[in-house]
């Protein structure tokens, strides 16, 4: 296997968690990785440096991350590069001169098995997915210089409110839906997502972000977000197929519900059936104890 | 493509999905898309909202769903198979878009089928157009445009000039419902259909296979006297906590 292209990610300075996957994968697949990043502002001067790199160097692959940055930027490099991106993998093996690909479709509910043949392949990793090895977070990226300034530009970030972490990244995700009753009793949800130190986030079914009580960027399902976190927890969400679709392979899955036939027991690792204003308190109260 | 609560069966070939019962829809990503295009004119008083789709012959109800939100005319790329590779896709449709001077050209983000997320982005590139992808908020004033699209952990305001393609998200508008009216008319609207032809690309699918189960859970108790139970297996046994 020749040598592979992994385009990293940083914000404010500072490689992001999903750069360090991306390097894990790659060096499964290779010795010889070479690691840039670029001023992803300019989206379309960093796609053609990308893509001059790409030619240049003779890479086997590219990878991205599958992340808003790595989905906007890899299809911009593809097309330079006369591909198309095999994208928001979720397994990557060498075949022959190419690579057999898994990835989820359906949103999860079947996984589509893809032979990459062409030169070089154009691929982005599902975040969450790649365990990052120690080592991996020691690499040192090349700057790559964009040269032709292009007309495509991100002005600023409008950053979440402190502490809040996305969804597609947490490490645990604390989810509701209807059984909530209303919006302003998500607070019981903060409260035992903050009792996690930092590590969790507050996510939603669709009916709850249809019916405006929280922000789409929140909702996990079918035309939410798709999440493996190594801690999924349903309150109150009865289990709609796309719902489930979107959370599926979390590592494990804990449901709190009143019903207890509701279809989220079928794919829980462990239920709690009642009332979930007395055992949320109850878990948070617990959780606090263990971070304390 | 199939509704979002279709339950998924692979077909007797192994590779696809197996059609049957299967109630088909218009991707709720493009349903933003024709919504905006329909804006857009609405607001400038004057223009054409024209909607391509890239399918077999059943993809022209899709259109027909577009035409009866009020889009003026349609036209089906018409193939016998969606191919595989996404640039495939984007290259017909590039091409079909070429001989056009568009003012805007919007994809929904991602077929919430494939979830290939990039035939928009593709398709900007090859026609070398300026692109923004997924967008969530959009104001467009003359030739300037600005873009709010959701990254993680926060929002990203990207400008940019016109003609451009966008890919659009949830949270852009609410597309309207066809009504009685508009569906009648769509019937009178032109929908032109074109045979191409896509190449075979880089991209082949080996397997189409169920998800691995979950292994079977198990209900840990009732009320907050289990969640201590609940715990201690959260620690002891799936050790995440």
């Amino acid at each position: 296997m020749s040598k592979i292209l992994a385009v990293l990610e940083q914000r404010d300075g500072k490689l992001r968690k999903v750069s360090f996957e991306v390097v894990t994968a790659a060096r499964r697949l290779t010795d010889a990785v070479d690691a840039i990043v670029c001023d992803t502002t300019d989206r379309e001067g960093c796609a053609a440096a990308i893509a001059e790199r790409a030619k240049a160097g003779g890479y086997r692959a590219v990878v991205f991350a599958a992340t808003a940055t790595g989905k906007d930027l890899s299809p911009r490099v593809a097309a330079k590069l006369g591909v198309g991106v095999a994208a928001d993998l979720t397994d990557v093996a060498a075949d022959g001169g190419g690579f057999l690909v898994t990835r989820p479709v359906y949103a999860g509910k079947a996984l589509l098995k893809v032979k990459v043949t062409s030169q070089p392949a154009v691929l982005s990793l599902r975040p969450n997915v790649f365990t990052p090895d120690e080592r991996a977070t020691s690499v040192k990226p090349e700057t790559l210089p964009v040269t032709s300034s292009g007309r495509v530009r991100v002005r600023e970030i409008k950053a979440a409110p402190a502490g809040t972490l996305d969804v597609a990244e947490a490490q645990v995700i604390i989810s509701g839906g209807r059984g909530l009753k209303e919006p302003a009793n998500f607070k019981v949800l903060e409260e035992l997502a903050r009792a996690f130190g930092g590590k969790a986030a507050v996510g939603a079914s669709r009916a709850v972000v249809d019916a405006g009580w929280r922000a789409h960027a929140d909702q996990v399902g079918q035309t939410g977000k798709t999440v493996s976190p190594s801690l999924y927890i349903a309150v109150g969400i009865s289990g709609a197929i796309q719902h489930l679709a979107g959370m599926r392979t979390s590592k494990v899955i804990v449901a709190i519900n009143k019903d207890k036939d509701a279809p989220i027991f079928k794919v829980a690792d462990y239920g709690v059936v009642g009332d979930l204003f007395e055992i949320v308190p109850k878990l948070t109260e617990e959780i606090r104890k263990l971070h304390g | 493509m199939p509704d979002s609560e279709t339950r998924v069966k692979i077909a007797a070939d192994g590779k696809t999905l197996d059609e049957a019962g299967v109630k088909f829809v218009v991707n709720p990503y493009d349903e933003f898309a024709v919504e905006e295009a329909l804006r857009r004119k609405e607001q400038a008083g004057s223009g054409e909202v024209v909607v391509f789709s890239l399918g077999t012959a059943a993809a022209q109800e899709t259109i027909r769903t577009a035409l009866a939100m009020g889009a003026d005319r349609g036209v089906l790329l018409q193939v016998d198979k969606i191919p595989t590779d996404p640039f495939e896709a984007a290259r017909v449709i590039a091409a079909e878009l070429k001989a056009t001077s568009w003012d805007l050209i919007l994809f929904g983000r991602m077929a919430i089928d494939d979830y290939n997320h990039q035939v928009g982005t593709l398709v900007a590139e090859l026609l070398g157009l300026p692109s923004v992808s997924a967008v969530s908020h959009l104001d467009i004033d003359g030739t300037k445009g600005v873009a709010e699209r959701e990254i993680e952990g926060g929002i990203e305001v990207v400008e940019f000039p016109l003609p451009a393609v966008l890919t659009v998200d949830k949270g852009l508008n609410e597309p309207r419902y066809p009504a009685l009216k508009g569906i009648m008319a769509a019937k009178k609207k032109p929908l032109e259909v074109k045979p191409v032809q896509t190449g075979a690309g880089t991209l082949e699918v080996a397997a189409l296979t169920p998800p691995p189960e979950r292994k079977a859970g198990k209900i840990v108790g009732e009320g907050p006297g289990a969640v201590g139970e609940l715990v201690r297996l959260l620690r002891e046994e799936a050790k995440v906590l």
